[in-house]
C-alpha cells in the first residue's frame, strides 16, 4: 500500500443518535497535506465527525470522499484512515513493538517486512529504545508517541487525532503540539485535529473548521477566522470579544447607547460590532466612552480591565511594563477605540 | 500522677504504653494464631510424622500414593474441578458474552441466574438432582420410556461436575463480564482502525483482555470445588480427596496419618492455585475504560438471533433452577421414587422438622449469628489497623485472616480436632473439640476473608479528612472511629455481616467434623443427617428449603444494603 496524498471531500453529511441531530450539512473540502482543525465546544460534533471519517458511530447520510473513494459505508477496517484516540487506546496487553505491529500484522505482511517498519515508526517519534516495554510502564506523553506511531506504521491516506493533547499536562502539551506539526510537515499527512482549545488549533492548524451545535459555523485560516469573524460565535470562540450592539450610519457603527464607531469597510445593515481588547486603550481621560473599573486582572505580559461603561461592560488589555500604576476598581476611566478596521457582524 | 513531668509517660516507663489500636493488634494476631494458623500447621506437620514413633518421615506421602483408592481419589478430585471449571464455563460464556455486547432485553434475567445457584447451598441441591437427574430420575424416566434411552447425568463422578458447576458457575460469569465490561471501546475501534475485525479482533483484543478475570473466576471455581466436602458426599461419591480425608479422620480415627497427607494436599493445591493466579494476575490489571467513555459497543440483535439468545438463556435457567425445583418437589411430595413426579402432595414434612428439628434452626441462627459478629468486630478493626494506623506488621493481620481463603473447611475441622481435642474446658463444658463454642470460632475464621473485604472497601470509602476534621474540633482518636468512622462504615459493616451470616447458616464442610451432639448441630449438618436415609428425604428437603430462604433472604438484604450505601454516597456527590 503506497502512500499518497489525499485530500478529503465531504457533502451535506447528517447525522443523528436516535431522535438527536449531532451532524447537520457539513459540507467541506481538506487539501492533499493540509494541517486541518476541527474547532468547537464539548457538545458541538466535532469528535462526532471525526469519528464518522474513521467509521464509527452511527452511519451518516451523505458522501465522505477521500481522494476520490467515497467510504461513508465501508466497514471502519476497510478505510485506511488512521487515528490516534484521545485515550490512546494502547493495548494492555502488548508491549510496544506488538502495538506498533499490529496494523501491519493485520494486512498479512510477512513478518521480515513488518519489522523494520515498525522500528521506523517507533525511530520516527523517537522511542525506538522503549519497544519492548509494556505500555503501563510508560508517561503520558510516551503512551501518545506509541499510539501515534502505530497509526502511522499502517501508512494511512489521512490521519485523524482526536483531542491529542487533553490528557498531557500544560508544558508537554506545548511540546507534544510543537512536535506533531513538525512530524505531519515531514509525512506530509492529510490531518485533522480535535479541538476545544482555540491556542491548540491556532497555533498547529493551516486551516480549520469552527463547529457549535452540529453546524459549521465558518471555514478559514486562524487569522481570517479571528480578524473576520462570520458571526459572534465564532467572534467569541476565538479569542476574547466585546460585542456591540447598534446600526449603520453611514460609513460609522453607532452603538445602542449612541456612541459612534468609525469603520474603514461599512457593511450596510451591520448590527453589531468586534472590538477586541488589544484594540482599546484605557487612560485617565482623553477617550470616546467613559467608563469605571470594575475589575482587574494581572496576565503577566497584560492587564485585563473590566470596564463598565453605558454600551455594557468592556474588556480592555493594556501590555503590562512595570512603572505605570494599574487603574484600581471603582477608578473613573476613559477608552479610545480603534475600531477602523473591526470586524461587522450581520446577525 | 498528675503533676509528673510530661516526658515520664512517653519515655521511661518499665512497660511501654500500647495504644488501642496496638493491644486490639495483638489480640486479634493471637486469635487467628490459635484459630487459624496453629491448627493448620499441626495438620501440616503431622503429615510429615510417623504416626508411631513421631519421627520426621515421608513415609505417609508414599503410602498415600501406594494406595490405589488414594491415587485414584487424587485422579478423581482434580477430574472433577477441571470439568466443573469447563462446564461452568460454558454456561457462564455465552450468558456474559450476550449482556456486554448486545442490547438485549434479558439481561436482567442474566443478572438473576447469576445470583439463583448462589442462594442454594450446593449439597443441598445434590439430593434434588438426583431425583430429576439420576438413573431413574424423572428426566431419564421420560427418555427411557419415549426414546429408550438414558443420559448418566449423575452417575458417580458426572453428579459431582453438574452439580458442582451448575452451582459455581456465577463466579466465573460475575469476574467475566466485569473484564468484559471494563474494556473500553477504543481498544476495539483502534484494531478496527488500523484493519482489525470479526473473530480474529475477538481473538487478539477482546479475549486476551478479558481472560485475566475468566481466569480469577475460574481458579476460584476450581479450588472451591477441590476442597468441598458436601457435595461429594451427599452424592455418596466417597472416592475423591476431601471425603477421604473426612471418612479416614471419622471412620478410623484423629491419628491415622492419611487424614493428614490428604489436608496437606489440599491445602497445598489451594495455595498454588491462588498463587498461580495472582502470578498470572499481576501487573495484568486491564481495566481500560475511560472516564466518562463507555464499555464495548454493543448492537442490536436481530429477531433470529434474539430467540437464539432467549433460547439459550431459558435452557440455561431450567437447568439453574432444576435443584430449587426439584428440593420444593421433595419437600412437598409425599413419596417420589421411579416416577417423574411425587404420588402426592403434603405439608407433613414441614411439620415434621418444626415438631423435631427446630433446635437446628435456633443452633444455626446462633451460631452463623455470633460467627458474623464476630467477622464484622475483627473485620473492622483489622481494616482500620491496616489502612489507618502505622502499626509494624499490621499488614500481616491482612494476611493472616485472608489465608483461611487456602483453608478447606474439611482441614481446618481436622486441626481443630487434632489441638483441642485433648483439652478440657471448666464448668462442666466438657471437651474443647466438641464443644458447641468450637464451631462458631470456625465459621467464624471461614467467613472472616469476605467479612474483611466488605469492611476494607467500607473504610476506604471513608475520607480521611472526614476523621482529621473530628480530631481537629477535639475529638480524641477512641472517639473518632466511634463517632464518626464505624457510622460511615455502617452500610459495609452490614453488607458484610449479612453476606458472612448467610454463608456460615449452610456451611457443612468444618462443622461437620465438629459437631459434639446432635442437639448442638446446626441445620446444614440437620439436612445431612436426614439425607441419608430415603425416609429422611422430605423432611431434610424442608430443612434445605428454609436454608434457601435464610441465604435468599440475606443475600437480598445485603444487595438492598450495598444499593443504599451507593444511593447514598452518590448524593452526597462524594468525589474521591
Amino acid at each position: 500500500m503506497t502512500q499518497t496524498k489525499a485530500g478529503i471531500r465531504i457533502e451535506d453529511l447528517h447525522l443523528s443518535f436516535g431522535a438527536t441531530k449531532v451532524l447537520e450539512g457539513i459540507d467541506m473540502v481538506i487539501e492533499p497535506g493540509e494541517f486541518f482543525a476541527f474547532l468547537g465546544p464539548s457538545g458541538s460534533g466535532k469528535s462526532t465527525l471525526l469519528r464518522a471519517i474513521a467509521g464509527f458511530g452511527p452511519t451518516p447520510r451523505g458522501r465522505i470522499l477521500i481522494g476520490d473513494r467515497d467510504i461513508a459505508t465501508l466497514p471502519p477496517w476497510k478505510r485506511n484512515v488512521g487515528m490516534v484516540f484521545q485515550s490512546y487506546a494502547l493495548w494492555p496487553h502488548m508491549s510496544v513493538r506488538r502495538n506498533v505491529a499490529f496494523g501491519l500484522e493485520e494486512r498479512r505482511m510477512p513478518a521480515r517486512e513488518i519489522a523494520p517498519k515498525v522500528e521506523s515508526a517507533l525511530e520516527t517519534v523517537g522511542l525506538l529504545h522503549l519497544a519492548d516495554r509494556m505500555p503501563a510502564q510508560l508517561s503520558g506523553g510516551q503512551q501518545q508517541r506509541v499510539a501515534l506511531a502505530r497509526t502511522i506504521a499502517i501508512q494511512p491516506q489521512v490521519l485523524l487525532l482526536d483531542e491529542p493533547l487533553s490528557n498531557l499536562d500544560a508544558a508537554l502539551r506545548v511540546q507534544m503540539r510543537r512536535e506533531l506539526l513538525a512530524l505531519q510537515r515531514k509525512l506530509g499527512l492529510t490531518t485533522i485535529f480535535v479541538t476545544h482549545d482555540q491556542e491548540e488549533a491556532n497555533t498547529t492548524s493551516d486551516r480549520m473548521a469552527v463547529l457549535d451545535k452540529g453546524v459549521i459555523q465558518q471555514i478559514g485560516t486562524p487569522q481570517q477566522l479571528y480578524d473576520a469573524p462570520a458571526n459572534a460565535f465564532v467572534a467569541g470562540f476565538l479569542g476574547t470579544a466585546n460585542i456591540l450592539k447598534g446600526a449603520m450610519q453611514g460609513a460609522d457603527f453607532v452603538t445602542d447607547a449612541g456612541q459612534r464607531l468609525p469603520v474603514s469597510a461599512p457593511v450596510q445593515g451591520a448590527k453589531r460590532i468586534v472590538l477586541r481588547p488589544q484594540n482599546i486603550r484605557i487612560a485617565a481621560s482623553g477617550g470616546e466612552i467613559a467608563g469605571k473599573v470594575s475589575h482587574r486582572e494581572f496576565l503577566g505580559s497584560q492587564i485585563r480591565y473590566l470596564v463598565e461603561t453605558p454600551d455594557g461592560r468592556i474588556i480592555v488589555d493594556t501590555l503590562h511594563s512595570s512603572g505605570y500604576p494599574p487603574y484600581d476598581a471603582g477608578a473613573p476611566v476613559s477608552l479610545s477605540i480603534d475600531s477602523q478596521s473591526a470586524p461587522l457582524l450581520a446577525d | 500522677m498528675s503533676d509528673l513531668p510530661r516526658t515520664a509517660s512517653s519515655g521511661f516507663t518499665l512497660f511501654p504504653r500500647l495504644s488501642g489500636a496496638a493491644i486490639a493488634g495483638i489480640a486479634i494476631a493471637i486469635f487467628l494464631m490459635a484459630f487459624l494458623i496453629l491448627p493448620v500447621a499441626q495438620v501440616i506437620y503431622v503429615a510429615f510424622l510417623d504416626a508411631r514413633s513421631g519421627a520426621f518421615t515421608l513415609q505417609n506421602f508414599q503410602d498415600f500414593f501406594n494406595t490405589t483408592l488414594f491415587r485414584e481419589s487424587f485422579v478423581n478430585s482434580f477430574y472433577v474441578s477441571a470439568m466443573s471449571v469447563v462446564l461452568a464455563t460454558i454456561i457462564a460464556l455465552p450468558l456474559a458474552y450476550i449482556t456486554t455486547r448486545f442490547n438485549f432485553a434479558g439481561t436482567a434475567a442474566i443478572q438473576a441466574l447469576g445470583i439463583i445457584p448462589l442462594i442454594m447451598p450446593p449439597f443441598v441441591g445434590a439430593v434434588a438432582m438426583s431425583l430429576l437427574f439420576g438413573r431413574n430420575g424423572s428426566i431419564n424416566l421420560l427418555l427411557n420410556q419415549y426414546f429408550g434411552f438414558r443420559i448418566p447425568f449423575m452417575e458417580g463422578l458426572n453428579g459431582v461436575i453438574l452439580v458442582q458447576a451448575i452451582h459455581y458457575f456465577p463466579f466465573i460469569l460475575i469476574n467475566l463480564s466485569a473484564s468484559l465490561r471494563n474494556i473500553d471501546r477504543s481498544m476495539e475501534e483502534a484494531a478496527q482502525n488500523l484493519g482489525s475485525h470479526g473473530m480474529r479482533m475477538f481473538r487478539r483484543i477482546v479475549f486476551p483482555l478479558a481472560m485475566p478475570g475468566y481466569l480469577a473466576g475460574a481458579a476460584l471455581v476450581f479450588i472451591k470445588v477441590f476442597d468441598d466436602l458436601g457435595t461429594p458426599l451427599l452424592l455418596n461419591v466417597n472416592n475423591m480427596l476431601a471425603p477421604q480425608a473426612y471418612l479416614r479422620i471419622t471412620g478410623v480415627g484423629i491419628n491415622d496419618p492419611m487424614g493428614y497427607v490428604i489436608s496437606f494436599i489440599l491445602v497445598a493445591f489451594s495455595v498454588f492455585s491462588l498463587w498461580a493466579s495472582f502470578l498470572f494476575m499481576r501487573g495484568k490489571d486491564y481495566a481500560t475504560v475511560q472516564k466518562g467513555g463507555g464499555g464495548l459497543s454493543r448492537r442490536d440483535l436481530k429477531p433470529r438471533e434474539k430467540w437464539l439468545a432467549w433460547g439459550v438463556i431459558l435452557l440455561i435457567l431450567a437447568m439453574v433452577l432444576s435443584p430449587h425445583l426439584g428440593l420444593l418437589l421433595l419437600a412437598f411430595g409425599t413419596i417420589w421414587s421411579f416416577s417423574p413426579l411425587p404420588d402426592g402432595f403434603t405439608i407433613q414434612h414441614f411439620g415434621t422438622i418444626f415438631t423435631q428439628s427446630s433446635q437446628y434452626v435456633w443452633n444455626t441462627i446462633i451460631y452463623a449469628g455470633s460467627a458474623a459478629l464476630i467477622d464484622v468486630v475483627l473485620g473492622t478493626a483489622i481494616a482500620y489497623i491496616v489502612i489507618r494506623t502505622k502499626l509494624a506488621g499490621r499488614k500481616w493481620l491482612d494476611y493472616m485472616a485472608t489465608a483461611a481463603l487456602a483453608v478447606p473447611g474439611v482441614v481446618l475441622g481436622i486441626g481443630y480436632l487434632r489441638m483441642f481435642h485433648g483439652i478440657q474446658l471448666p464448668f462442666g463444658l466438657g471437651q474443647m473439640s466438641s464443644f458447641w463454642g468450637i464451631i462458631i470460632v470456625a465459621l467464624a475464621v471461614r467467613r472472616l476473608p469476605y467479612a474483611l473485604r466488605a469492611c476494607m472497601a467500607a473504610l476506604q470509602q471513608v475520607s480521611l479528612s472526614l476523621e482529621e476534621a473530628a480530631e481537629s474540633l477535639g475529638a480524641s482518636r477512641a472517639s473518632t472511629i466511634r463517632r464518626i468512622v464505624v457510622p460511615l462504615m455502617t452500610g459495609g459493616i452490614l453488607a458484610g455481616f449479612v453476606t458472612s451470616f448467610a454463608t456460615a447458616a449452610v456451611e457443612l464442610s468444618a462443622t461437620i467434623m465438629l459437631v459434639g451432639r446432635s442437639s448442638d448441630a446446626p441445620l446444614a449438618y440437620g439436612i445431612y443427617l436426614y439425607m441419608q436415609s430415603p425416609a429422611g428425604r422430605g423432611p431434610g428437603a424442608a430443612l434445605g428449603i428454609l436454608a434457601v430462604v435464610i441465604v435468599a433472604l440475606g443475600t437480598y438484604l445485603s444487595q438492598r444494603i450495598i444499593e443504599r450505601e451507593r444511593a447514598r454516597q452518590t448524593m452526597t456527590g462524594d468525589q474521591h
